[in-house]
């Protein structure tokens, strides 16, 4: 079976953890991926300086669907401050896969909202060191 | 096929040979390279595969005569010259051109609607005018029109879309009636829907009004019999990587009077006749629109892709895409929760695009990958179709000469597959 295809992905593809919407958010971002259609959303409740709640919406493949189950589970709680350092080796290391560069976007974009939604810095993850992405 | 027009050694009135798929498909060096598990293509509407007749005449134009055109005087660059523009006889003869003179190479068919969008376009429409398209378009038939609106106040208007994903041309001469509508452009074959639209009857409506009309037929030009003649409209775009050639060169057919009439597109070399410091005077037909070295070798390759295809005939490659379509439809609508994008087999050429209910087009592409299926998904350039459609994307099978049955039952084999790994009911 394909590595993409892994229980762990399908798991939060199937049972995505975070998902839905926050009434009167503190923050929401939503941003898709042109190429593919992959649309997410994210609702946010910050408590001082900490993600308080964090969910999730949209629509996008397995991959793009799954990464940001996981990666809503894993800020949830979390510090401004940590969510800010995470890159896209956190994001592929909760994947537990290689992809290339078409379905790393897939995989990115959770984080890319994310962080456009708290920081404003709207830019694909890992951009800068590496153009190719 | 009703193109004879002129042609060079001797292909007019060969009698094609019996159509078998397996053996065109033995012309095709990427099906017998070396590979974990055989190679199922079914992506000829992104691009075709190239037949040995066009990478050997590329390279023997490398290694035997490389050398620019239209410029040396010594023998090679003759010959070079002359290689390509006999590609350009046969281009025209192939598409049923009054002459080669009308037949301009571009980059491919995107270039080529940039370049009637800025030569012809920026010079005949004024503000308030108006221009038709459709929503099954290529965004290479939406953007130029999108940027030319830009600049100035040009209306876009739609001949709409019908339930089966087909073009309503009774709404045409409503769209035309104001007399504002100076440019009817439209695609000949849906590189989505497969849908072959009526190319000639709108021709002869927007004619009538006094309409010009250009047809892309970036995926009718080497899947059914093209005649001009018949077609009856002003610009024609095709691009040759789609049509068993090499990438990097695409064709233009404009009226004479109409290309005459339009200024240059590209300043550069070759497209001139006399430059000063200050001015310079345009170079005739085509070469007007041919600024700086083209992509010879390419067009060597496009003439020896025609040559094949006029060998194969073009009525064989037609319905053996007609025939695999129909089987490929039978076959997918067996699949639980499969929807096929538009209209019935008997209506189109050799695409179809499908969603399956609950399986993302991006993950349907990825389990066919594991069995070496090729599809394409994703939106196939065609954004607002997909939004007309009410679906994000699709995922696409598309034929050529050398697909198989066999690479359909492999597709279809691979869709039961998705459909087990992303079962419908934990979709719901």
């Amino acid at each position: 079976m394909n590595d993409l295809f892994r229980e762990n992905i399908m798991d939060h593809h199937r049972h995505p953890r975070c998902h839905g919407t926050i009434e009167n958010p503190d923050l929401t971002f939503e941003d898709a991926n042109p190429l593919c259609g992959d649309r997410i959303r994210m609702d946010f409740r910050v408590r001082d300086g900490v993600l308080e709640t964090v969910r999730f919406s949209g629509h996008g493949c397995s991959i793009s669907q799954a990464a940001a189950s996981m990666l809503c589970e894993h800020v949830e709680g979390r510090t401004l401050d940590e969510i800010k350092n995470l890159g896209r080796e956190d994001v592929l290391e909760m994947l537990g896969i290689d992809l290339g560069p078409v379905r790393l976007k897939c995989a990115l974009l959770a984080l890319k909202t994310l962080k456009a939604g708290i920081y404003g810095v709207n830019q694909w993850p890992g951009e800068d060191e590496d153009g190719a992405l | 096929m009703g193109a004879p027009g002129i042609v060079s050694e001797g292909e007019v009135g060969r009698v094609p040979a019996p159509f078998e798929p397996h053996a065109v498909r033995r012309d095709f060096p990427i099906f017998a390279a070396p590979r974990e598990r055989p190679l199922l293509y079914l992506d000829s509407a992104a691009t075709s595969q190239k037949p040995r007749a066009v990478l050997d005449a590329m390279e023997r134009y490398y290694t035997t005569c490389n050398s620019n055109i239209h410029r040396g005087v010594y023998r090679i660059a003759e010959e070079a010259t002359a290689l390509y523009e006999d590609a350009r006889r046969r281009v025209a003869g192939f598409l049923g051109a009054p002459g080669p003179r009308e037949i301009v190479f571009t980059r491919n068919s995107t270039e080529a609607i940039n370049l009637v969008a800025h030569a012809w376009g920026r010079t005949y429409l004024r503000d308030g005018d108006a221009v038709v398209l459709t929503p099954m378009e290529h965004h290479s038939n939406l953007v130029p029109w999108h940027l030319l609106a830009a600049e100035r106040r040009i209306e876009l208007r739609f001949i709409p879309l019908t339930g089966s994903g087909e073009l309503a041309i009774e709404a045409l001469p409503g769209l035309l009636a104001d007399g504002r509508a100076k440019l009817v452009s439209f695609v000949h074959v849906s590189n989505v829907l497969g849908t072959v639209n009526p190319a000639g009857e709108i021709a002869r409506i927007a004619k009538e009004r006094g309409a010009t009309v250009l047809v892309d037929a970036s995926q009718s030009a080497a899947h059914l019999p093209l005649d001009l003649r018949e077609l009856g409209a002003d610009f024609v775009v095709c691009t040759a990587h789609k049509m068993l050639g090499p990438t990097g060169i695409g064709v233009l057919w404009g009226r004479r009077e109409l290309l005459e009439a339009m200024p240059p597109f590209l300043g550069g070399g070759e497209m001139i006749r006399e430059v000063t410091l200050t001015g310079s005077k345009w170079n005739e037909l085509p070469w007007k629109f041919e600024a700086g070295t083209m992509p010879i070798a390419e067009a060597v390759g496009l003439g020896a892709a025609i040559q094949y295809l006029r060998k194969l005939g073009m009525a064989n490659v037609f319905a053996h895409d007609r025939e695999l379509v129909t089987y490929a439809m039978e076959q997918l609508s067996g699949v639980d929760g499969l929807r096929i994008l538009g209209p019935p087999a008997d209506r189109r050429g050799g695409v179809v695009a499908f969603t399956l209910d609950g399986v993302h087009p991006h993950d349907v592409a990825t389990v066919l990958d594991e069995e070496g299926v090729c599809v394409r998904a994703g939106h196939h350039c065609a954004m607002p179709l997909h939004e007309a459609l009410g679906v994000p994307a699709s995922a696409r099978a598309s034929f050529h000469c050398y697909s198989l049955r066999e690479e359909v039952d492999a597709l279809v084999a691979g869709l039961w597959r998705a459909r087990r790994l992303f079962p419908r009911a934990e979709r719901a």
